[in-house]
C-alpha cells in the first residue's frame, strides 16, 4: 500500500510541474537566479543519489562490488563512451567483482 | 537521424534497467510498470525506487523524485512559446516535456518542424520507455538474483551518466561534492530518504557563496 502512496504522490507531482511549464505565462520563472537554481538542484540530487546507491546497504556505509562498477563507468564517461557501454561497463565490472568472490 | 537512434538506444536500454532496477527493489510489474506509464521522467523514478528499497517512507520518497522532476517545468517553459500550442492540447502534450523531448525541440529551426520534432520523439521514447520497462520487469523476474548479475550498478551509473555532462564549471563540481557529502554524511543518522533532500540544499548554499564571492570582487 504504502508503495502505491508513494507511486501516486511521484505520479500528480511530476505531471503537474510539466503542465506548470506549459501553463505560466512566459518570464514568471524566468528570474535568472531561479533558473541557476533550477540548473543546480538536478546536480546535487544526482550527485548525492549516485553516491548513496553505490555505498550504502540500508543506512551503513559500504565499500563493495557496486564502487568498482562506478568506478568502470567513470572510465568509459571519461572515454567519452556511448550511454550504452557506460551502463554496461558498470553492471559486467560489478558482477565480475561479486563472481570473483569480493564484495 | 543518427542522433535520434541514439536517443533512442539510450532511453530504450535506461528504461530496461528502470524495470531491472524497480523489481529488483520489490515493487510487482504492476507498480513497475505503472511508474513508467503515469510519470514518464526517468530520473525521478530510479530515484522514487531506490528511496523505497532503502526503506524510506512514501512521502520523503516522493518529495527526491519530485524535485528531480522539477526541471521538467523550465523545458515547458520554454518549449510553450516555441510550439505555441492550443490550450486544450497542453494536458496532454505535458507528460511529454522531458529532456530528449525538449532537446529535439529546441534544435529545430522553425515552429513547424519544432512540433513535428516534439510529438515525434514524444511518442516514440513513450512507446519505447513503456516497452523496455515490461520486458526489463519481467528479465528480473526471470534471472532471480539480479544482484549476481551485478544489475543493481545500472541505478548508480544512469545517475553518473546524467550528472557528467552537468559538470561545465566550478560551482556544479562544487554543488556535485558538497551533495555527496551532506548525502553519505547524513545517512547513517536520517531516516532513509531525508538525507537526499538535505544533499538538495548543497544548490542553494554553492549558489549564494557564489553571490558573495561575486559581489566581493566586485567591491574591490
Amino acid at each position: 500500500m504504502n508503495v502505491w502512496i508513494a507511486i501516486g504522490v511521484t505520479v500528480l507531482g511530476c505531471y503537474a510541474v510539466k503542465l506548470a511549464g506549459l501553463l505560466v505565462p512566459a518570464g514568471a520563472l524566468e528570474r535568472p537566479a531561479v533558473k541557476r537554481l533550477a540548473a543546480l538542484l538536478p546536480v546535487a540530487l544526482l550527485a548525492a543519489l549516485t553516491a548513496q546507491q553505490t555505498f550504502a546497504d540500508g543506512q551503513t556505509l559500504v565499500l563493495d562490488a557496486r564502487a568498482a562498477g562506478l568506478a568502470a563507468a567513470a572510465v568509459t564517461l571519461m572515454l567519452r563512451a556511448p550511454f550504452l557501454l557506460v551502463v554496461g561497463a558498470a553492471v559486467v565490472v560489478t558482477a565480475g567483482v561479486r563472481a570473483m568472490g569480493a564484495g | 537521424m543518427r542522433d535520434a537512434l541514439g536517443v533512442g538506444v539510450a532511453v530504450g536500454l535506461s528504461g530496461f534497467a528502470f524495470g531491472v532496477t524497480s523489481a529488483g527493489s520489490g515493487l510487482t510489474l504492476m507498480q513497475t510498470c505503472a511508474l513508467s506509464l503515469l510519470v514518464f521522467t526517468g530520473a525521478s523514478q530510479f530515484a522514487l525506487v531506490g528511496a523505497l528499497a532503502a526503506g524510506g517512507s512514501p512521502f520523503t520518497a516522493a518529495a527526491g523524485a519530485f524535485f528531480l522532476g522539477v526541471r521538467n517545468a523550465f523545458y515547458g517553459l520554454r518549449l510553450s512559446q516555441l510550439l505555441a500550442l492550443p490550450r486544450a492540447v497542453r494536458p496532454f502534450a505535458a507528460q511529454w516535456v522531458i529532456d530528449e523531448t525538449a532537446a529535439v525541440a529546441l534544435a529545430q529551426p522553425t515552429r513547424r518542424s519544432a512540433r513535428i520534432g516534439f510529438f515525434v520523439t514524444g511518442l516514440t521514447l513513450y512507446l519505447l520507455w513503456n516497452l523496455t520497462t515490461l520486458l526489463g520487469a519481467l528479465g528480473a523476474e526471470a534471472i532471480g538474483d539480479t544482484d549476481a548479475w551485478g544489475l543493481d550498478a545500472a541505478g548508480p551509473a544512469v545517475f553518473l551518466a546524467l550528472l557528467a555532462p552537468m559538470l561545465r564549471t566550478g560551482t556544479e563540481r562544487a554543488v556535485a561534492g558538497l551533495a555527496v557529502l551532506l548525502g553519505l554524511g547524513l545517512l547513517p543518522v536520517l531516516p532513509a530518504g531525508v538525507p537526499v533532500l538535505l544533499a538538495a540544499l548543497a544548490a542553494p548554499v554553492v549558489l549564494w557563496a557564489d553571490g558573495r564571492r561575486g559581489r566581493e570582487r566586485a567591491e574591490r
